[in-house]
């Protein structure tokens, strides 16, 4: 029997964790995920979780410690936020291109300078790059589910997933989440097994170098190049989306909890103006619909519970009857426009050739509040001046003062 | 004193490395994983060592390896120390091996965090002196007045770090200091390690032909020169205790520990040192032994 609890967006990631039986966890204390290695140790140290708990010196031995014991067959799991998560950098890229299966949950923040300890995007976005797999999370169940289906896929595919959620508004916020039984939750997720094991009778030299062009093994077959080993890193990230589905229906039968559709929608059917948002927007994009739908606007909402692979084709199809996409992020690809809105666009210019008028708005960067009062005024204030032949060129700043 | 004689027959480094000629570093392994045997699993940063290790899909290296980012080699041990305790693996060596500049330099965050942590591995920085790897750069590991691609005029005008002191600050089951030349000193020390639990911080002096500027076949010789003349002293350090051992043990009690004069010749590295430079390196030399022997009560 699962049970409700009343608890943060922190200590429902270590519970997931928790119930997900990990093995390893490398954490570095960094506000506002901090709790989460907090909550796991106390886990550890009362013997309620069997795991080696690694309390690093750095970020970057805490992702170097999860790849290396990843690599030896272990389940692992950390926790980080901001420049932590940027610290970690390099060692994103190794992971992926180790193709470990580690499960990280980070609580979104912005980066410095200047410093801000509060929430947005820009630390999971700027990582875009690396070749993890990118889960966001609209409210604390979510956090719950998707680490629990982040190691599934993860062990699935062997790449390493990042479980993102807004950090103090889901981190710091209490709400019910339903947790499952941990007999539920070991059928759902069976012990990891490794695709290998160290064996000193057939010894390995994992990562090495490797050469541009393939060279042939002691047995003459021809071997992956440097080129080769990445397209298989594409490949593989190129046939997520189908496994997440089927993890996410897997997940839907056995706890009733349904995230098989990488989009999450909101009367998004009959909308003639979509909301598209990830994290905790999509909630207040939710709450905003309604009002405006009360008004009389068509409006409804796309969330993605999944960011990288990018689901395009699911988004283009999902906005192929909207006149008007306006996008809210919280993360900026400085110097052009959100990050988001250039995907959403570039989606859009390969699928279908629909051409709505695609708005970007900047929003919440450093914990700035947004509410769904915000998201109805700038919506009815962008219609106002389309109707007057304003055109909307670049990013929308909104709420931030002087 | 084991003899190369006395070492195990098997080999860990097949034929056909692609290490440069007369590698100190490639001597030393072999004899690391003769005492180590086939039960370890080494982590390495990008450095002369991945070098050793081959390009895939061949290597010579007949132990498990895994190859990790540069600044990491003892979180990556720690990976790998964790990961097989979680699994109940216990019959594994975990080893991190790196050069200076991984280690003096750019580990340094690392190998302090491991071992302050007491993680149970041994730790290996084979000292070359310089960024071998990238090109013969300066690293916090060169000598004074040594020539690097980096020092290129005036050379190094600071004294090596003490990096041993700074690792015994962490209340190591066990530092030893060794070199490329003496594999009955190396292989007997390594020996000790691995019967050893906790963080175990081994220290291989390794001459490099390329970046030193001497004769590939005269590798051997430079590390005997470096211990003859107290550049590099042979010990161990155990509960805070610290002995002498071979050699270096030999020339405290005969006395006859030789000048720098000629150790620094045989290099084109140093070639470029003034006679003041000189004095102050043998200074140097001089306090560090004296040092040494104080601690070893000789």
């Amino acid at each position: 029997m699962s049970a409700t609890k009343i608890i943060t967006g922190n200590e429902t990631a270590a519970l997931a964790a928790k119930l997900c039986k990990v093995q390893v966890i490398a954490a570095y204390p960094i506000t506002p995920q901090s709790k989460i290695p907090e909550t796991l140790s106390a886990y550890v140290e009362s013997g309620e979780l069997d795991a080696e708990f690694v309390r690093v010196e750095s970020e970057h031995s805490a992702m170097g410690v999860c790849i290396s014991a990843s690599l030896v067959g272990a389940r692992v799991f950390t926790a980080t936020s901001a420049n932590g998560l940027a610290y970690m950098n390099e060692q994103l890229h190794w992971a992926a291109g180790a193709r470990v299966p580690i499960v990280m949950a980070v609580a979104n923040r912005g980066l410095g300078a200047p410093w801000t300890i509060l929430n947005d995007m820009q630390d999971t976005l700027s990582q875009r790059d690396t070749g993890w797999i990118q889960l966001y999370c609209k409210n604390n169940q979510e956090i719950l589910d998707k680490v629990i289906m982040a190691f599934k896929l993860s062990e699935r595919v062997l790449v390493p997933t990042m479980v993102c959620f807004d950090g103090f508004r889901l981190s710091h916020t209490v709400m019910p989440v339903e947790v499952p039984d941990q007999k539920e939750v070991d059928e759902f997720l069976p012990p990891f097994e490794p695709v290998y094991e160290i064996d000193p009778d057939n010894p390995i030299n994992i990562n090495p170098v490797v050469m541009t062009d393939p060279l042939p093994g002691p047995d003459g077959e021809l071997c992956p190049s440097y080129m080769g080993f990445r397209r298989r890193l594409q490949k593989t990230l190129e046939n997520v989306l189908p496994v997440y589905r089927e993890v996410g229906t897997e997940f839907a039968e056995k706890f009733g909890r349904d995230y098989s559709d990488p989009l999450y929608r909101y009367r998004a059917d009959d909308a003639e103006i979509l909301f598209v948002a990830q994290g905790s927007v999509a909630s207040e994009a939710t709450a905003a619909t309604d009002i405006l739908r009360d008004k009389g606007i068509k409006i409804g909402v796309l969330g993605l519970n999944i960011f990288r692979p990018f689901p395009a084709e699911d988004l283009s199809n999902a906005t192929k009857n909207a006149r008007v996409l306006a996008v809210f992020e919280k993360g900026i690809s400085y110097g052009y426009e959100g990050v988001l809105c250039s995907e959403l666009k570039a989606a859009l210019f390969s699928h279908n050739g629909h051409r709505p008028q695609v708005l970007n708005f900047i929003v919440g960067l450093g914990g700035k509040d947004l509410n769904p009062g915000d998201l109805v005024g700038a919506i009815e204030d962008v219609l106002a001046k389309m109707k007057e032949g304003h055109e909307m060129k670049t990013p929308q700043w909104l709420g931030s003062g002087v | 004193m084991a003899t190369t004689l006395d070492l195990p027959g098997e080999e860990f480094i097949l034929p056909g490395t692609r290490t440069c000629a007369g590698c100190g570093l490639s001597i030393a392994y072999r004899y690391i994983l003769k005492a180590l045997g086939p039960k370890t699993i080494v982590t390495l940063p990008a450095c002369c060592l991945t070098i050793l290790h081959g390009i895939y899909p061949k290597t010579p290296i007949a132990v498990n390896a895994v190859n990790n980012t540069f600044a990491s080699t003892a979180a990556s041990a720690t990976g790998l120390v964790a990961g097989l305790k979680a699994r109940g693996i216990n019959d594994f060596t975990v080893v991190g091996m790196a050069g200076d500049g991984g280690t003096f330099d750019m580990g340094i965050q690392a190998l302090s965090g491991a071992a302050e942590r007491q993680t149970d591995f041994i730790y290996i920085c084979y000292d070359n002196e310089a960024y071998m790897n990238t090109g013969v750069q300066r690293s916090s590991a060169t000598p004074l007045g040594a020539y690097t691609t980096t020092t290129p005029v005036l050379t190094k005008q600071q004294p090596k770090k003490n990096f041993l002191k700074i690792m015994e600050a962490h209340n190591l089951s066990y530092l030893a200091t060794t070199c490329s030349s003496y594999p009955g000193d190396l292989y007997e020390k390594f020996l000790k390690a691995k019967n050893k639990k906790g963080t175990r911080f081994m220290h291989v002096a390794s001459p490099c032909p390329a970046g030193w500027g001497y004769p590939a076949s005269d590798t051997v010789k430079i590390g005997r020169l470096a211990v003859e003349s107290g550049v590099v002293i042979l010990y161990e350090v155990e509960g805070g205790e610290l002995k002498l051992t071979g050699k270096s043990l030999n020339i405290a009690r005969s006395g006859r520990k030789k000048r720098v004069n000629e150790y620094l010749e045989a290099q084109g590295r140093f070639s470029k040192m003034p006679a003041e430079l000189v004095e102050e390196f043998q200074k140097e030399v001089d306090r560090n032994w004296d040092d040494v022997l104080r601690r070893a009560k000789l």
